[in-house]
């Protein structure tokens, strides 16, 4: 076996410790009926063969692309102090810390990083990491419910589609959950109708526990937060916002508005995209809901000789004390994640975090600017970050046509929407500090070619696919 | 001791100095952020550290030695199988191919993963004997919700509505219960057999037509296989429930019994635990479902798909109406799920049957040496783990678990799981896996039975203990009555931005 320590003679030695023959004596209390068929899986890989394939199979993916796909999940420059960190065997090797005097590196991690998204977000407590952005969601979603003890959550559109399928799918055990539509056009259009949101607040014996809104939204669009909130507070309702962490840096944080509940995805805090996770679900909250918070706590005491140092806390919210009536069935949290985000957020630091932001502001004016002179104009006029819509004809055959030349065109939004007709045409591109000024010109000239040039003149210059693109045209 | 740091450490807050850092990102124009509207953005700074790299690493790299883990020493953490973490999975989630694969990347250029995955599904799939298997849960409590919510949907889709009760025996993970609440069910909890065993009589008289589920963990959190598990299944079918089953100790079973073949309708994976993904300090983990037919057409979205000409795919929104949707966002914890895929190849059947043997013969081996000194209350063959008590040395000399498992620090080795499986008083879940040395087991068994001799002759020197860890016991009592769950800055001071 390939990591196991046993030599024969040791199998042998504790073999006649339990004086028995052979280790299949000690499966005897399989009944022989239930016994497992044969194990039909290859033979072992021997390490370098092992390494070769995983590298073949690695070098399938292409990522070498000029990628301007964001949709949730950001390239940015993680400095390699963070992996390095995160490769001590120290870190990853151990498990929760529930012998605190011999975990007091993971439990110091943690309370720093439970203090930095603190800052961020301007909340009083953070929750030692969920899964990911969609689950923290979810979780502050049911937060509200058990505050308020209604049972009817209110969702912007705007929110990510996956954190809207997650908030169904958690919600399918009985509790109600509805999408507030969005502004169809004028200056607000792509965010949350504040008119559709305030009648159904207003539905009478229709209590709303919690109305969920993101900042800046899925389009990328910057949303009415302080207006969201007022009309949340004024019906009873938690407001929960949901954040990207480096646009905090540089926009109004949960706290300021008034939030409640802040719920995020931590990814782009130094951790890599690998194709889903593990990420950083981001959730925090006031001390007045402190009790409701699932999750790890860790927080400051002394120890008997009156040291400071670290411990979880209030642990009577969790599973593992609780049972049935825990505020969550959550289990482990991302502690390597929050470890990843907190040395990244002290590597980058303050400055380096706003210049993150806004730099990648900066390559999303030239890029507006790039798409809009060869005819791929935004959808929506207000005011956003670094991630924008842009219609172009038959979105999904140029988004093809444009990855075959090297360019990852951002999201095919009719894919991500398929229900919103208003994005039919739609792509989502964004930028960040790593967007250079090559990709941005390489994205618009390669553009300009299959458009011909010209807005309107698909079909005159795509070539053979020009009467494919003129055929299945909107 | 096998922590190698003693010294304390300042917060990052109090090391950071106002103008140190920087030189990381390139500066923005000055007029970047003029689009931004005044009342979106922020105007107090968030006050965090200003480091310089040097400091930082020291103050992570010394931090980290004050904590135990793996790679540091014994961890026979009962329930959290904490065997070695491989160094080659390390390499290979971090190849750029896979660590730089965006998740809504389009389907060819993501082919290279796809297959990963793919394969993966297949290969969990035999291991368990189910149908199918979805990679998309975060982890182990994530891949639990999913597994009832699917039930729930079965239950829904027959227009069966009466069944709201979820039965689980009182050895249990606290994750079960705490599943069925979340999924909106009651817990009905069924007090186990003097064997330690599922008590048959007590499910069949619990079951009936309220009950939607039953969530087994086989073996047990006792680290005994249920050998009546044939009779409860049949019981829980001919009820009209379905069987659920809690993976966490799949450790034991490897090529020896298929919870699918058995007869079980869905299960979760830990892959942190079986297939030896890093534990991480307490997390990412993911817990891959496996189920059987009844359950195929609820699987969560989206499903890893092969296409007639050998390419791979991700399934559509919508693509499949009966599936429960989405847990989470993307397709699960591939970076994770890589470290799995590499374990399960570099291993083989042969390899994995192998884990599993030696992870059991390294259970029963430690079990009888520590039944020298402790209660051991189920005297047969354990599988991958064993639970101990201090049951009699607490009644003669005072001295608890607790005091044990602190003693075992000084001893130079991290604690077994304790207080844990509740239906046992005073105790020791003791796991050593199969990457441990007979010559750790010996040294471990030596310090358990040391100690217990410490306890008669010197109590004061268990109950005081740990003696040589970076901290004494802690003050848990008033860290729960007066929260301190963050750093209270002074307000920010921060300098001009250089350059």
């Amino acid at each position: 076996m390939h990591y196991g320590p046993h030599t024969a003679a040791d199998r042998a030695r504790m073999l006649g410790a339990l004086g028995l023959s052979s280790i299949d004596q000690l499966f005897d209390d399989i009944p022989a009926a239930l016994r497992a068929s044969k194990l039909d899986l290859p033979d072992p890989e021997p390490e370098l063969e092992l390494a070769a394939r995983l590298s073949a199979l690695a070098a399938r993916n292409r990522t070498d692309l000029a990628s301007f796909l964001g949709a949730g999940v950001y390239r940015h420059w993680s400095p390699p102090a963070v992996d390095q960190i995160l490769l001590r065997g120290e870190w990853y090797t151990a498990y929760t810390p529930y012998q605190p005097e011999i975990s007091q590196g993971t439990l110091q991690s943690i309370y720093e990083y439970e203090s930095l998204l603190a800052e961020l977000v301007d909340l009083d407590v953070v929750s030692a990491s969920h899964y990911d952005g969609a689950a923290a969601t979810a979780e502050a979603a049911l937060m509200t419910c058990r505050q308020t003890h209604r049972d009817r959550v209110l969702v912007s559109r705007a929110v990510h589609p996956h954190y809207r399928e997650t908030l169904r799918t958690y919600f399918s055990g009985g509790l109600q959950l509805e999408e507030i539509p969005l502004v169809a056009g004028g200056d607000a259009a792509g965010t949350t109708d504040l008119d559709a949101l305030e009648r159904m607040l207003a539905e009478p014996d229709r209590p709303v526990a919690g109305v969920i809104a993101a900042q800046p939204d899925f389009l990328g669009l910057l949303e009415p937060m302080p207006a969201i909130g007022e009309l949340a507070h004024a019906a009873g309702a938690l407001f929960v916002a949901v954040v990207e962490p480096i646009g905090l840096s540089v926009l109004a944080p949960p706290g300021a508005y008034g939030a409640d509940i802040a719920a995020g995805e931590g990814q782009p805090l130094g951790i890599a995209p690998q194709y889903g996770g593990p990420y950083l679900g981001i959730l925090a909250t006031t001390d007045a809901l402190v009790r409701q918070i699932p999750g790890r706590l860790v927080g400051m005491t002394t120890d008997l000789d009156g040291q400071r140092a670290f411990v979880m806390t209030m642990r009577a919210r969790e599973q593992d004390i609780r049972r049935d009536k825990a505020a969550s069935n959550i289990c482990t949290n991302q502690a390597l994640l929050a470890l990843a985000a907190s040395v990244y957020l002290t590597t980058v630091g303050p400055h380096g975090l706003r210049d993150v932001a806004a730099l990648g502001a900066a390559r999303a004016s030239e890029l507006e600017a790039a798409l809009a002179a060869v005819g791929a104009p935004r959808i929506h006029p207000g005011p956003y970050l670094n991630e924008f819509a842009i219609r172009v004809p038959n979105a999904r055959l140029i988004h093809r046509r444009l990855l075959d030349r090297g360019i990852l065109a951002g999201l095919v939004l009719a894919d991500a929407e398929p229900g919103d007709t208003s994005l039919a045409d739609g792509l989502l591109v964004c930028t960040t500090e790593v967007t250079t000024r090559d990709e941005i010109d390489l994205f618009a000239e390669a553009l300009a070619e299959i458009l011909g040039g010209r807005p309107a003149g698909v079909e005159a210059g795509a070539g053979s696919g020009g009467s494919a693109l003129a055929g299945s045209a909107r | 001791m096998s922590v190698t740091g003693t010294r304390l450490q300042p917060t990052i807050f109090e090391l950071g100095r106002p103008g140190r850092g920087g030189g990381k990102i390139p500066h923005p124009p000055k007029d970047a952020l003029d689009r931004i509207p005044a009342a979106s953005r922020r105007t107090t700074p968030p006050a965090l550290p200003e480091m310089n790299e040097p400091d930082v690493v020291r103050h992570y790299v010394n931090l980290s030695q004050l904590n135990y883990a793996v790679d540091t020493g014994f961890y026979p953490l009962g329930s959290c199988t904490m065997k070695f973490n491989p160094k080659l999975n390390e390499w290979a989630a971090r190849l750029p191919g896979f660590a730089n694969l965006h998740p809504l990347a389009p389907d060819a250029a993501a082919q290279g993963t796809l297959q990963m995955l793919f394969e993966l599904e297949r290969a969990l799939a035999e291991i368990s004997g189910m149908r199918a298997v979805s990679l998309q849960p975060a982890a182990g409590a994530q891949g639990e919700l999913t597994g009832i919510l699917m039930i729930r949907a079965y239950h829904r889709a027959r227009g069966d509505a009466a069944r709201d009760q979820v039965l689980v025996p009182d050895s249990s993970h606290g994750t079960n219960p705490a599943t069925a609440s979340m999924a909106g069910y009651t817990t009905v909890t069924i007090p186990s057999a003097e064997d330690g065993g599922v008590d048959l009589d007590a499910f069949r008289a619990a079951l009936g037509p309220r009950t939607a589920a039953v969530m087994i963990t086989n073996p047990s959190t006792l680290g005994l296989f249920e050998s009546r598990i044939g009779e409860l299944l049949d019981a829980v079918h001919a009820a009209g429930a379905l069987a659920y089953m809690d993976g966490a100790n799949l450790n034991a079973i490897l090529g020896r019994f298929k919870p699918g073949e058995a007869g079980f309708d869905v299960m979760h994976f830990n892959v942190h635990k079986t297939f030896s993904t890093p534990h991480g300090g307490g997390g990412p983990g993911a817990g891959p479902v496996g189920v059987g037919d009844t359950l195929l057409p609820y699987l969560p979205e989206p499903r890893v798909l092969r296409e007639p000409d050998g390419t791979f795919r991700l399934e559509r929104i919508g693509e499949r109406s009966t599936s429960i949707g989405r847990m989470r966002s993307f397709a699960g914890n591939t970076g994770v799920l890589v470290r799995a895929y590499a374990y399960i190849c570099a291993h083989g059947a042969s390899g994995l049957r192998e884990v599993s043997d030696d992870a059991v013969l390294a259970a029963n081996y430690l079990m009888s040496r520590v039944a020298e000194a402790y209660d051991i209350p189920h005297e047969r063959a354990c599988k991958h783990e064993f639970v101990a008590s201090a049951s009699t040395i607490k009644h003669r000399t005072g001295v608890r678990t607790l005091d044990i498992a602190k003693r075992l620090i000084d001893y130079g080795f991290h604690p077994p799981t304790i207080y844990f499986p509740l239906i046992v008083e005073e105790a020791m879940l003791i796991e050593p896996t199969e990457t441990e040395s007979v010559e750790t087991l010996d040294a471990f068994a030596d310090a358990l039975i040391a100690i217990a001799q410490e306890a008669e002759a010197t109590p004061e020197l268990v109950t005081g203990a740990p003696h040589t860890a970076p901290v004494r016991r802690l003050d848990e009592a008033t860290a729960a009555r007066h929260p301190n769950l963050r750093w209270k800055a002074a307000p920010a001071a921060m300098m001009p931005c250089p350059g």
